[in-house]
């Protein structure tokens, strides 16, 4: 199905959906664009790429799996579990690509034969994305290195394209095309021809895409080379920007907070960069530096990752991670480096 | 000889008796620049010292524990430095500082609010005497220098570096103590607007701590409370109550030592004006101990140790 929406009546689409259903949008504040939650006297704005990826709706940065409840009674203690599975649908707009793409790279680790995650897979399956595909890559963008392109419905219900006054919407799902059925939405007309064409110049703008096939077992022959992590991992701080800004990251903490006889189980994202995340209980930990850090990341996505999912590289080519890194550490480079990476002794 | 070529020929002097030098170099599009740990020649040759070289080399320095390393640095980061040996976390031995005379330093943020279009569609810069000529998606804009200064260089008291083993570039006169005008019509704002701002603006906060990690003054970092789970001091919950929890206790932990380097909220990947707490801090720090981290050896910040009678607080006057 092809439609066509102007952006006033867009934006009008997106208020009145955010009465109803949660609605997950690039909205400008503070000098910054984040995806928050629409509410009235909220824009969408289109203008760039949002910070942080639309990753919170399937993914939240923090969500309750459960409560607790304690209760001391004369005839003795009583436990009771409450389970707090997500409710309601949430419906991401303004997503680009790379970022709506970036959740399929959760579905063969959390829906697997031996481990279903109930949370994720009900949220997953609960929210619909209306993409927007981009115009122009940035610096930092490489989507089409890996995979992808700057029109990918890959995980998309819509797909919007920007045309002359307005956007060129095509449904790529059965649910999508429910959503294109709104009174907003009118004749496509000939503008499928103009989204396509701007589609192709966008690409053409890409340039060349860079070749990763030999990176995973590039990463792998420079496993046990801590000079050659120690020399990428130099600037990088141990923070946990990349981790938390990147579509595909789907790695989590739980934690239990207590108050009285009251007490919530919390996941939160969590991150690889960081010295707690591999450190056991005995003080030790097996990636206690940067370098170690810095080479599971790299390595989990353009090694491990590929390696155990039909080479599939878990990177989408966003480059959040690149472009909010406070030292500027390019993963592109990384990967690249190990790629050519000459043996000069 | 130019600055860069002055700065250069000091770094090459000095390279073998190094691990490495730390300094800048243009980084993944030509307007940002990204450290660069110098070791040899062809490293040299990538040195930048831009205004769009920002970082603070004093980051890394207590990361070198042992050895013995040298450091580019402006004035800023010469006060960081100063507070790393007052607080003896670094060595006085161990680091050569190659100082410049600084002009001051861009603000990404400010150039990202000042261009036409997204800084991602960078194709080109220029960088002129006092000015920045960027193309843009094939459009071509300048932006003045002064426009989009960092806050911290628009007060900057200490543009020269207080400590330098090699000076680059003609010193300034001595600047007075400004103070900025964001920082004082926030802190003129009631209480009630403070509270709505700060719950709206750390709703964006996700907890990366990259104000926490690049903070040159925040050492425990691999120990921070707000990842202990026993003691469980923190919530992970990320809710604007937590999330300014943590800047609480990054300023209180930062009392006196705070250098305003500025890093901290130039880190933040979600734009959270981090200033505007670590400013009110040391504006009390300086009204009650008379205290400015960084702007002189041998001082012991004033919550490092223990007077009898503080100078300025008058206990028995009460
Ligand atoms: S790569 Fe950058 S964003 Fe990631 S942990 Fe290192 S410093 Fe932080
Ligand atoms: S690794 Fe970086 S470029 Fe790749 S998907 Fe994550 S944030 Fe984007
Ligand atoms: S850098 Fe910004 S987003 Fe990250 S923890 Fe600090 S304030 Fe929060
Ligand atoms: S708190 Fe911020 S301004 Fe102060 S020293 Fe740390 S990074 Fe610099």
């Amino acid at each position: 199905m092809e439609r066509f929406i102007t952006e006033a009546n867009l934006q009008q689409f997106a208020a009145t959906l955010a009465g109803k259903k949660h609605v997950l949008a690039p909205v400008a504040s503070g000098g910054t664009t984040c995806f928050r939650r629409l509410v009235p006297g909220m824009r969408l704005d289109f203008s760039r790429m949002a910070v942080i990826s639309p990753k919170d709706a399937t993914f939240p940065r923090n969500e309750t799996l459960l409560l607790v409840q304690r209760y001391v009674e004369e005839s003795g203690k009583k436990l009771e579990l409450k389970e707090q599975l997500p409710e309601g649908e949430c419906i991401v707009i303004g997503s680009r690509p790379c970022g709506a793409r970036g959740k399929l790279i959760f579905d063969p680790v959390y829906e697997t034969e031996a481990i279903k995650d109930p949370y994720y897979l009900r949220r997953r399956d609960n929210t619909l994305f209306i993409t927007l595909s981009c115009d122009r890559p940035e610096s930092t963008c490489f989507c089409h290195s890996v995979g992808s392109n700057p029109a990918d419905g890959t995980g998309s219900d819509v797909l919007l394209t920007a045309v002359e006054g307005g956007f060129f919407a095509r449904a790529i799902t059965p649910k999508g095309e429910e959503l294109l059925a709104d009174a907003l939405f009118e004749e496509a007309g000939t503008r499928a021809e103009e989204a396509a064409a701007k589609q192709t110049k966008a690409r053409e703008l890409m340039g060349q895409a860079h070749d990763f096939s030999s990176a995973a077992a590039k990463l792998l022959e420079r496993f046990d080379d801590m000079g050659f992590w120690q020399a990428q991992s130099n600037k990088c701080i141990s923070c946990g920007a990349c981790t938390y800004m990147c579509p595909t990251c789907y790695c989590f903490n739980i934690t239990d907070d207590e108050a009285g006889l009251v007490s919530r189980r919390l996941r939160s994202w969590d991150n690889c960069m960081s010295h707690t995340f591999t450190l056991e209980g005995s003080g030790h930990n097996p990636r206690g530096t940067k370098a170690h850090r810095l080479k599971n990341r790299v390595g989990h996505k353009f090694s491990y990752y590929p390696d155990l999912h039909a080479s599939q590289i878990a990177c989408c080519g966003c480059g959040r991670c690149i472009k909010q890194c406070p030292a500027g550490v390019d993963i592109r480079q990384v990967v690249m480096a190990a790629q050519e990476y000459v043996d000069e002794r | 000889m130019s600055q860069l070529e002055e700065l250069k020929a000091a770094i090459r002097g000095h390279l073998d008796s190094l691990d490495c030098v730390i300094g800048w170099e243009q980084g993944y599009d030509p307007l940002h620049a990204t450290p660069l740990f110098i070791r040899n020649e062809s490293d040299l040759e990538r040195l930048s010292i831009s205004p769009l070289a920002v970082h603070n080399p004093a980051t890394y320095a207590t990361g070198f524990a042992g050895k013995k390393i040298g450091m580019v640095v402006r004035g800023c980061h010469s006060r960081s430095i100063i507070e790393l040996l007052n607080e003896k976390l670094i060595e006085r031995e161990n680091v050569v500082l190659f100082g410049l005379c600084c002009d001051g330093v861009v603000s990404q943020r400010k150039i990202r609010t000042a261009l036409p279009a997204d800084p991602g569609f960078v194709e080109a810069v220029e960088i002129g005497d006092d000015a920045l000529h960027i193309t843009l998606a094939g459009e071509k804009t300048t932006i003045k220098l002064q426009d989009v200064l960092a806050d911290k260089c628009r007060i900057c008291a200490y543009p020269d570096p207080l400590l330098a083993d090699v000076l680059i570039g003609n010193k300034h006169d001595s600047r007075p103590e400004e103070t900025l005008a964001c920082q004082e019509a926030f802190e003129a704002k009631p209480n009630a607007e403070k509270f709505t701002f700060w719950q709206d603006t750390m709703s964006r906060c996700i907890r990366c701590y990259a104000c926490r990690n690049v903070c040159p003054m925040c050492v425990c970092q691999d120990y921070c409370i707000a990842a202990s789970r026993d003691p469980l001091w923190m919530s992970q919950e990320n809710s604007p109550a937590e999330n300014f929890m943590f800047q609480m206790i990054h300023v209180s932990h930062l009392t006196g030592r705070c250098t305003e380097c500025g890093e901290c909220e130039r880190a933040c990947p979600v734009d959270i004006p981090l200033m505007l707490l670590r400013r009110y801090m040391n504006k009390q720090v300086q009204e009650v101990f008379g205290h400015q981290a960084g702007t002189s050896l041998d001082k012991t910040p004033p919550l490092l140790t223990f007077q009898v009678e503080e100078a300025r607080i008058k206990e028995r006057d009460w």
